[in-house]
């Protein structure tokens, strides 16, 4: 047990090595001055003693693999660097923006995680209509483009029924659109593959034998299939917090939301190197905490892994 | 997980969850998802047969139009015609979809096949750094991609192909493993033929159906990602009909024009929607074969 955490864990840090190594060295590709990104890209006319200050102060002018170690020697001791276009430390600033996207992910998921429990539920007892008529939805959810869906709902429940508020204003009415946004998708996802795995369980020796103890059917669907349907779409959950993390960058910027997507996109369109190396830094540690999550969620739910 | 890699999931789950008895027969689904299949091919190889008129021509009096019958989809901000738009459009959104997948495709097989191939070593590598890339989930990569060579539809394609090449790469490794443990390629192995006889004669062959499955369940997603990007003004830019840049020219006018979303992505959802189906429906019947 303490050996196959450690194992993770240390996958874990390998990982969260190549990622900063990766993104350093990619930076090295960008074609141009780091020093005149620093003051505004090449539009900007900056003096020779401005760059060779901003060189100085960046350390540009250090032999690149003193660059690269004292990259690592910052990003171990937590220090992010100082975005290029709001002279901030980065740490801090993508830090104050977690909270926001967090949120939006772990609601979206919630709630993608009951539409497709009810989807699957209702169109397994339902008969083959019932079957066709939910397996025809969530294809369909599956396949709906995050900016696409978010407009749609703008117009629908903003703009013609004057419901919820098309930007987020910081109050409970502002999260209902962008979250919806990011869970009727994923809900197609989670559907398919829960409603696929729900028929197999109810077909399988665990539940005739439920039944034969005189289990009603209302038991068997609720403590003995759902558990097992819900093994496929649990070990989904690590992508799916991916998925809406990637999401969350069309989502906060439709809805004008803070939050780490919309600070990453403002970063790539700026060309803030720092910044993005920072959000993409941060996400790749929740995203490897959110996958050793899943997996002893997975354990959890599932008895036979616990043996072995 | 990547997106291809659940895609693929799903779509053996169906497959395997199928009747095996009746493959032949074409369902409902597969039925208008092959018609609209052929409807956007033929959009994007003649669109002119389709929608005669320009798609970038200006008549600012009849600016703004919600859906007529003399303009089905409505007009834009300088009075275009959305529908000629859109299908003028299809060209774009499928060229830079199928690019994509072809770039994510073509550096998935040869990943896979070192991995699958060459040995324990390699394979581990290989692995290794597909695991690090996963750490960069969905779009991210490609977003990467473009902070370091700048936006455009050229930096937007490849970041999408790119970032879409590690799934294609594990499946990819992973199809190629269970077919090298087949009786026919021990078989081959006993009579002496090499390790790329093999590969070529018997393991590439054997792997080349699934392949045209998972690219046809992979381009819709590249559609999607290349319009994301669009939209978000990192790939191609509006006057172009590409329906990504189509939405985020839109956006402006949310309040007033809706159609000027609304019919682009609903173009984007009935391309994904038939890949998928698609997809699946070949996926099945070989299986069934």
């Amino acid at each position: 047990m303490i050996g196959r955490v450690a194992a993770r864990l240390g996958g874990a840090v390998f990982v969260l090595w190549a990622v900063a190594s990766i993104t350093f060295f990619a930076v090295r590709l960008i074609p141009g001055d780091p020093a005149q990104a620093v003051l505004g890209g090449p539009g900007s006319q900056a003096s020779p003693e401005a760059l060779a200050m901003v060189r100085n102060e960046y350390g540009f002018d250090q032999p690149v693999l003193v660059q690269y170690l004292a990259q690592l020697g910052r990003l171990a001791t937590g220090d992010l660097g100082r975005s290029y276009a709001l002279n901030q430390d980065v740490g801090p600033l993508v830090l104050s923006q977690l909270g926001g996207t967090l949120l939006l992910a772990v609601l979206a998921l919630a709630l993608a995680w009951l539409l497709a429990l009810a989807l699957a539920a209702w169109s397994t007892r339902g008969g083959t209509v019932a079957a066709r008529v939910g397996s025809g939805l969530e294809t369909v959810a599956a396949a709906l483009p995050h900016f696409w869906l978010a407009t749609s709902l703008i117009v629908v429940f903003s703009i013609w029924l004057g419901v919820f508020p098309p930007v987020s204003t910081g109050g409970a009415t502002g999260l209902v659109l962008p979250v919806l946004t990011l869970a009727i998708p994923l809900a197609g996802f989670l559907g398919q593959i829960m409603r696929e795995s729900l028929l197999l369980a109810l077909e399988s020796p665990f539940v005739l034998s439920a039944r034969s103890r005189g289990e009603s059917e209302r038991g068997v669907l609720w403590t003995h299939a759902l558990r097992h349907a819900s093994l496929p779409a649990i070990s989904l959950s690590g992508w799916a917090f991916g998925s809406l993390i990637s999401g969350a960058v069309v989502v906060e910027t439709i809805f004008a939301r803070p939050g780490l997507g919309r600070t990453l996109l403002n970063a790539v369109t700026l060309r803030d190197v720092p910044m993005v190396i920072g959000v993409v830094m941060i996400v790749a540690v929740v995203y490897i905490l959110m996958t050793l999550l899943t997996d002893a969620a997975t354990r959890l739910a599932d008895p036979r892994l616990r043996l072995s | 997980m990547s997106d291809l890699e659940v895609q693929a999931e799903l779509s053996d789950r169906a497959a395997r969850s199928s009747q095996p008895g009746r493959p032949r027969r074409i369902g409902a689904a597969e039925g208008v998802a092959g018609v609209l299949a052929l409807f956007l091919v033929v959009a994007a190889a003649w669109p002119q047969l389709l929608a005669p008129g320009d798609p970038l021509g200006i008549d600012p009096l009849s600016a703004f139009q919600p859906p007529t019958l003399a303009h089905g989809f409505g007009t834009d901000e300088s009075g275009r015609d959305i529908y000629t738009r859109i299908l003028h459009g299809t060209q774009y959104s499928l060229l830079i979809g199928a690019a994509a997948t072809a770039i994510g495709l073509g550096l998935g097989i040869v990943l896979g096949t070192l991995a699958g191939m060459l040995g324990r070593v390699v394979d581990f590598t290989v692995n290794r750094f597909l695991e690090v890339l996963f750490a960069f989930p969905g779009l991210l990569l490609a977003l990467l991609i473009i902070v370091i060579y700048g936006p455009g539809v050229v930096t937007a394609t490849i970041a999408v192909g790119l970032s879409t090449a590690p799934g294609y790469a594990r499946i990819i490794r992973a199809q190629l493993i269970s077919v090298r443990s087949t009786a026919f390629v021990e078989a081959a192995t006993v009579l002496g033929r090499t390790r790329w006889q093999i590969l070529l004669r018997h393991i590439l062959p054997n792997t080349l159906a699934p392949l045209f499955v998972l690219a046809t369940l992979g381009i819709g997603q590249a559609i999607v990602w290349a319009a994301t990007l669009s939209y978000l003004g990192l790939g191609a830019e509006p006057p172009t009909a590409e329906w990504g840049a189509m939405l985020s020219a839109g956006r402006t006018y949310i309040t007033s024009a809706w159609w000027m979303s609304f019919f682009p992505g609903l173009f984007i959802v009935l391309t994904i929607v038939t890949a998928t189906v698609l997809g699946r429906s070949i996926d099945r019947r070989m299986r069934h074969a």
